[in-house]
């Protein structure tokens, strides 16, 4: 297997703590993700979940360590070379202008010519494809503020899909999907990493949606990495009680065979 | 329709609407011309001197010329602020920043700088680098805590611009009380007739800030998904955000050295455009430019003509129309995009 991204000892500190807390940071964190593969990132609030996406995004810079992309040094690629091969899918988008679903699909097309002032035939071709693989081709002239948080979630979708990237980034992507939109987001995942051939970096609080979905678990608590294989080497009470530090119960799907995990909720009397 | 092909419509609908208005606005004034007259002088046709040729050519045409350069800079510089602090509320003037040009403005002036053409460049500099001050000011203030919040912004400009009136006030007191009457007089913002090399550094000043934010209008879409997001999308977020401050901060310092601090064009011409067009800065700043000319062109017009042989502050005019469409936009949209 060829390594498309690679973490090889990353440490970074943000300069401020929150609440008199001392600052987060990431320590000497070395992981891959191998061609084709489905990475599911987890791990407890202020794990370092974010701060691995805005490393991999190069919206930060790492203190220490080195990171690959595509078989180069992230310092040795620009911004938009950086945004042809990882596409992140935030949670939302924030709203404040109007953009209808297209006009927020062609931005996905900036880093492939920065330069350009008005997108080209091809660039809409390629939006208006991306829009069609996540079934909203039909909402191309609506506003983004009509929509509902299932459709916004696709359009946000399509907008990665637009950059052509070889790796998907997806944060947190069933956050605010009901039951249906999430089984829905879970096959439209699986599609596009089988017939696409996307690597995808998962980054999840939903431990049985990362199992459902992943390849690979990276387990991660306080900055550090815990542990990482396949879902059923991860998922062990014992290492889940340790880093959450609740009781839980890991047993199988019924239907899928996959690991899942169950909180045993604490008696209240 | 292709992109640019409706990038062109606009423009042209636009520059043959500014054409009609700025026709109209020659023909009429304090001083009666006949139309005939008006049409021959234009045409380079008319008399070699007499009262109508100094109205026409050296009095309406220039007045005009600096109407229209200054309402599309200001509209330029709003759609600018609007786009650089995700805010459909900014505004050169609501943000302090046309009060921040006005008193370095103010302080060229009281230190020597009168009606020439170097003196011009130097009133345009100190506008440009009050309007920076006041803009950095309101930026410190407003992102104390996290981010940048809406409201905190508006306040921290509206304080921001009250500090620098104040500061107007009492340094012209101190220098020449006599002029404080003059002063608070512009300090509304009115336009005057401009002589040609003042009018040539006035345009080239505003093809500077227009091209600073026209130029990366593509890249200026994309900061509406947040620095993060447009950082994840390949723009240089840091790079962009000083760019267009910049442009918008020269715009706003020229427009305020040349006719004063005018306010809420920035506010009303982008917003009528956004509702129009869309967001697309692509589309939106180039019609703005225009707009706004037209704009403000428009009300100059009914400044000087309205309660002539007397004059109305074109600002007072432009406040008439603004503040309405101030607190419209702060009810309907504020309350949703606010957190």
């Amino acid at each position: 297997m060829t390594a498309l991204a690679e973490f090889r000892g990353v440490s970074f500190a943000y300069p401020h703590g929150a609440g008199g807390r001392p600052p987060f940071q990431l320590r000497e964190l070395s992981f891959t993700l191998e061609l084709g593969e489905v990475l599911g990132l987890i791990g407890p609030n202020a794990a370092g979940k974010t701060t691995v996406i805005r490393l991999l995004s190069r919206v930060l810079q790492p203190s220490s360590g080195t990171i690959v992309i595509d078989g180069q040094p992230a310092t040795a690629l620009d911004r938009a070379a950086v945004a042809r091969r990882i596409a992140v899918v935030p949670q939302d988008v924030p709203q404040g202008f109007p953009y209808t679903v297209e006009q927020l699909v062609l931005m996905g097309r900036f880093p492939h010519a920065p330069a350009r002032f008005f997108e080209s035939r091809a660039d809409l071709s390629i939006a208006r494809e991306a829009m069609a693989l996540t079934g909203v081709e039909a909402l191309a002239a609506e506003p983004l503020e009509r929509l509902s948080g299932g459709e916004r979630q696709r359009v946000v979708l399509a907008r990665a899909l637009a950059q052509q990237p070889r790796i998907l980034v997806l944060d947190e992507p069933t956050a605010h999907l009901d039951l249906r939109y999430q089984a829905e987001c879970v096959a439209l995942l699986r599609r596009l990493h089988r017939d696409e051939g996307l690597s995808i970096l998962l980054v999840s609080h939903d431990l049985n949606l990362a199992a459902e979905v992943s390849d690979r678990l990276l387990l991660l608590a306080g900055g550090k990495a815990v542990t990482s294989g396949p879902p059923h080497e991860v998922l062990q009470e014992p290492v889940l009680e340790a880093v959450y530090g609740c009781r839980v119960v890991v047993d199988k799907h019924p239907a899928t065979r996959r690991p899942t995990v169950s909180v045993v909720w604490p008696e209240g009397r | 329709m292709t992109s640019t092909a409706r990038l062109v419509w606009i423009c042209g609908g636009l520059t043959v609407v500014l054409i009609v208005v700025a026709l109209g606005s020659l023909l009429v004034g304090a001083a009666a011309v006949p139309p005939r007259a008006v049409f021959d002088l234009i045409a380079g046709r008319g008399p070699v001197g007499g009262t109508d040729r100094t109205v026409v050519l050296s009095i309406r045409l220039p007045r005009i010329a600096a109407a229209v350069l200054a309402g599309g800079a200001l509209a330029v510089a709003g759609a600018g602020f609007q786009a650089l602090t995700r805010n459909p509320l900014a505004e050169p003037s609501i943000l302090g920043v046309s009060g921040g040009a006005a008193f370095g403005v103010v302080l060229a002036q009281v230190s020597g700088l009168r009606q020439g053409v170097v003196d011009a460049l130097g009133l345009t500099a100190f506008g440009f680098v009050g309007a920076v001050a006041a803009g950095l000011a309101v930026y410190l203030i407003a992102s104390s805590g996290v981010g940048l919040p809406v409201h905190t912004l508006l306040l921290a400009g509206v304080i921001v611009g009250i500090f620098f009136s104040a500061s107007i006030t009492v340094l012209i007191s101190i220098v020449d009380a006599n002029r404080l009457g003059g002063v608070i007089y512009w300090l509304l913002g009115s336009v005057a007739p401009i002589p040609p090399g003042q009018l040539a550094i006035f345009t080239l000043a505003t093809a500077v800030g227009v091209w600073l934010v026209l130029g990366q209008a593509r890249a200026l879409n994309l900061l509406a998904l947040g620095e993060e997001g447009a950082t994840e999308l390949g723009v240089d977020a840091l790079g962009l955000k000083r760019r267009i401050f910049l442009g918008a901060a020269l715009l706003t310092g020229t427009v305020v050295a040349f006719v004063g601090p005018i306010g809420f064009v920035g506010l009303i011409v982008p917003q009528a455009f956004r509702m129009l067009l869309g967001p697309d800065n692509r589309v939106l700043v180039p019609a703005a430019l225009l707009g706004g000319g037209v704009f403000l062109l428009a009300a100059d017009t009914l400044a000087r003509t309205v309660v002539a042989p007397a004059e109305l502050s074109v600002g007072v005019l432009t406040a008439f129309c603004g503040a309405p469409v101030f607190i419209w936009l702060l009810r309907s949209r504020v309350a949703r995009v606010a957190p």
